[in-house]
């Protein structure tokens, strides 16, 4: 039986990371967000107003299949009338390399305010969500997204 | 309402003996109290709607030794719940008699002794009496077969058959539904070509096509049965895309999908369903969760954790079966309905005592008839055994300690990655190892053997990343089956630390020094997730060091130290 040696390099580490063991730890060491970065991110936006919980439905894997395309879902409860519509969705990942993942803005002519997309998250990481309404309220939302190499199901 | 009354229905013969008598004589005593086929299909009907349920069989056609696990701990809420309980906790729990036959079939210390007694369980055969008998007491249009799935994977028959071999059998075992894990692992094509000429129905609400987020297979079925509309939702492992090669079935994505599952419940009872049946492959743990939050379940029929329990554990008004692996027991449910809803329900693990059972002739002849391709082949002795070799329980199995040491040897390693599956059988000590015998616990669809070098710090990530797979709190975020074994190396674990701070003092066996993180060590493993893994196939592995070594012995594993349970 030969018994060659894969050398692992760094960038073939991550497609074999042979038992699927290893990718995550061998990516290179890149500068990660973190709660204070998407805090700062927010504050930039919104200053230091106070945030609401509830409204928001924030639908993410709890284990991502494959943390390159994770699919995130979100939707915020509103009439969407002139009166009374949400303006601005911000998505925000705290270890990702920068903290903004998304932004969309909504008039009331859009119905509802959904949006779905795919994100790449580089680590097991939360996920937050913010809502401002056309009154300037804001909301909040938040879930733990888990990146794992997995390989060993039973 | 169901009733409180019977939630233990204790299987056949009254356990007779004092639970106090110790260990091996135990073997003996119980010599006395072999069920027979009639005690194991002993039954007080109820209602007109019977369900027999199966799961993980993982292909074994024929009647084997399978071991339950001594160490099976929960963390968080679940901790030292069942199935959480292990030997006198779990015979203590379900009242059963130590030594007695369920003693054997759901517990494993004493294990070799009773199973010289009480013999091996399981076989297709003997499932088909059970069946049959069921069928002809309750009649047809009121028995619902259903199984769990990891049906199609875990035999050198299912494997060299693409599966066939196991849904020509389970088709004539008349299975009116199934879901799924393992199968996947067959690649999407096969398994699409398998679904769409089975005669019986492939449910999973929770499996999307990634384009288009349609569902890929029809989520559920209702049957007739008995005057009542039984619902039948199906539920694919959620991680199947994790724990096994994504790369087979690159189009499709898992996931739980409560609100999916939540919309499937009440279509069903709109369409008039009085009963519904989750037919999970979430794991139990999972399910326990899930019934709590999703509303309108009656059953939910658990799988993947191979977990078997005498009785039924109640969430709200939801109840959870589990009925064990690998051909070794068979479900049986009656239910009442009443004013269009399950009114009562009644519940018996019935353990396939190979011994006790007759086998049907019919399936016996079509198990003969499959595996008479490969039969010389799976009998050829490559070696025997003094040790039992079993790999079911969270962190080690001598199963495991063997493949880890064939590695070891056979590819010139340092330390050696064995994946914690939990399914293959078990050999007692005395017994030959043959290629059926290695293939059982070998046989899947990526078998490579690979060598390749890691950094401590790799190797301290790999089993942090598979700890919190199997010791996340939320069982929600737990991910695959169990520890990954380690050859050639020792660890702590303390499973009730966070993600990241579980793992310490590993250790290099053979010089006694610790593993440095920034130091390269020669590893061998296998079932890697990732395409294009080289090396040779994993029962080639087994079979050259277990050629080599003759005689197999080995000594009990202490190398994982494990607190915080």
């Amino acid at each position: 039986m030969k018994n060659s040696l894969e050398r692992l390099s760094r960038r073939d580490s991550i497609k074999l990371a042979a038992a699927a063991f290893a990718a995550a730890a061998i990516a290179p060491r890149l500068a990660f967000a973190d709660e204070k970065a998407v805090a700062a991110e927010i504050k930039k936006l919104y200053g230091d107003k106070a945030m609401g919980q509830g409204r928001i439905k924030l639908d993410v894997p709890e284990i991502a299949e494959n943390g390159l395309v994770v699919p995130i879902g979100v939707e915020v409860e509103s009439p969407m009338t002139d009166a009374d519509y949400v303006k601005a969705v911000h998505v925000f990942a705290d270890g990702n390399p920068q903290p903004g993942v998304v932004s969309y803005q909504f008039t009331p002519a859009c119905g509802k305010a959904s949006a779905a997309t795919r994100m790449r998250l580089a680590q097991t990481q939360d996920v937050i969500c913010i809502a401002e309404m056309s009154n300037g309220d804001l909301f909040s939302a938040k879930a733990n997204v888990k990146v794992t190499i997995g390989g060993c199901g039973g | 309402m169901i009733s409180k009354r019977e939630f233990l229905q204790a299987t056949g013969v009254a356990a007779v003996l004092a639970a106090s008598s110790g260990l091996g004589p135990l073997g003996r005593a119980a010599a006395q109290q072999k069920l027979s086929q009639a005690d194991i299909l002993r039954f007080d009907p109820l209602g007109t709607v019977t369900i027999l349920y199966l799961a993980d069989i993982h292909a074994q056609l024929m009647p084997l030794h399978f071991r339950e696990p001594s160490v099976n701990l929960g963390v968080g809420e679940v901790k030292g719940v069942p199935p959480h309980l292990t030997d006198a906790a779990f015979r203590d729990y379900f009242k059963v008699a130590a030594g007695s036959p369920e003693a054997f079939a759901l517990t494993s210390d004493d294990f070799v002794h009773l199973a010289r007694n009480y013999g091996r369980m399981g076989g297709l055969d003997r499932v088909a009496t059970l069946v049959k008998a069921v069928r002809a007491e309750r009649g047809d249009d009121k028995v619902l077969l259903l199984d769990g799935g990891d049906t199609w994977q875990g035999s050198w028959s299912a494997l060299q058959t693409k599966g066939q071999d196991m849904v020509d059998a389970m088709s004539a075992l008349k299975v009116d539904a199934m879901t799924s894990h393992w199968e996947f692992t067959l690649g999407a094509d096969r398994v699409k070509e398998i679904v769409d000429a089975a005669p019986f129905a492939f449910l999973a609400q929770n499996i999307r096509d990634k384009e288009w987020n349609e569902p890929v297979f029809p989520p559920r079925k209702i049957f007739e049965k008995g005057g009542a509309k039984i619902a039948v939702i199906g539920q694919a492992l959620p991680r199947t895309a994790i724990a096994n090669p994504r790369w087979m079935f690159p189009e499709w994505e898992f996931g739980i999908r409560e609100e999916d599952l939540q919309k499937q419940v009440d279509e069903a009872r709109a369409e008039g369903a009085s009963v519904v049946v989750l037919l999970s492959h979430d794991g139990f743990d999972v399910d326990r969760k899930l019934a709590s939050r999703v509303r309108g379940i009656d059953v939910i029929l658990t799988a993947h954790t191979h977990d078997a329990m005498p009785g039924l554990i109640r969430v709200g008004d939801t109840v959870l079966v589990a009925t064990g692996s690998h051909g070794k027991f068979v479900s049986r449910l009656d239910l009442a309905v009443k004013d269009g809803r399950l009114a009562d329900i009644r519940f018996k693990l019935m353990p396939v005592f190979a011994d006790a059972i007759a086998p049907d002739a019919e399936m016996a002849a079509l198990v003969t008839k499959l595996r008479q391709p490969y039969a010389a082949d799976l009998a050829e002795e490559i070696g025997r055994t003094d040790s039992l070799l079993y790999r079911r329980g969270n962190f080690n199995g001598t199963f495991d300690d063997l493949i880890c040491a064939a590695m070891m040897q056979q590819r010139d390693a340092e330390i050696t990655l064995s994946p914690g599956f939990r399914w293959g059988g078990s050999l007692l000590p005395g017994e030959p190892i043959t290629w059926e015998a290695i293939t059982n616990a070998t046989a899947i669809t990526y078998p490579n053997c690979y060598r390749m070098e890691m950094t401590g710090q790799q190797l301290k990530d790999v089993l942090e990343d598979v700890a919190d797979n199997i010791f996340h709190p939320d069982p929600y975020f737990q991910g695959g089956g169990d520890m990954v074994r380690v050859g050639g190396m020792g660890y702590a674990i303390d499973v009730a630390r966070p993600m990241g701070s579980r793992i310490s003092e590993m250790t290099h066996l053979k010089s006694g020094q610790p593993i440095e993180a920034g130091k390269s060590y020669v590893v061998s493993g296998w079932a890697s997730v990732n395409e294009s893994t080289q090396g040779p196939p994993i029962w080639d592995v087994v079979r050259d060091h277990v050629a080599a070594s003759g005689t197999i012995s080995l000594q009990p594993n202490t190398a994982v130290k494990v607190s915080g349970a």
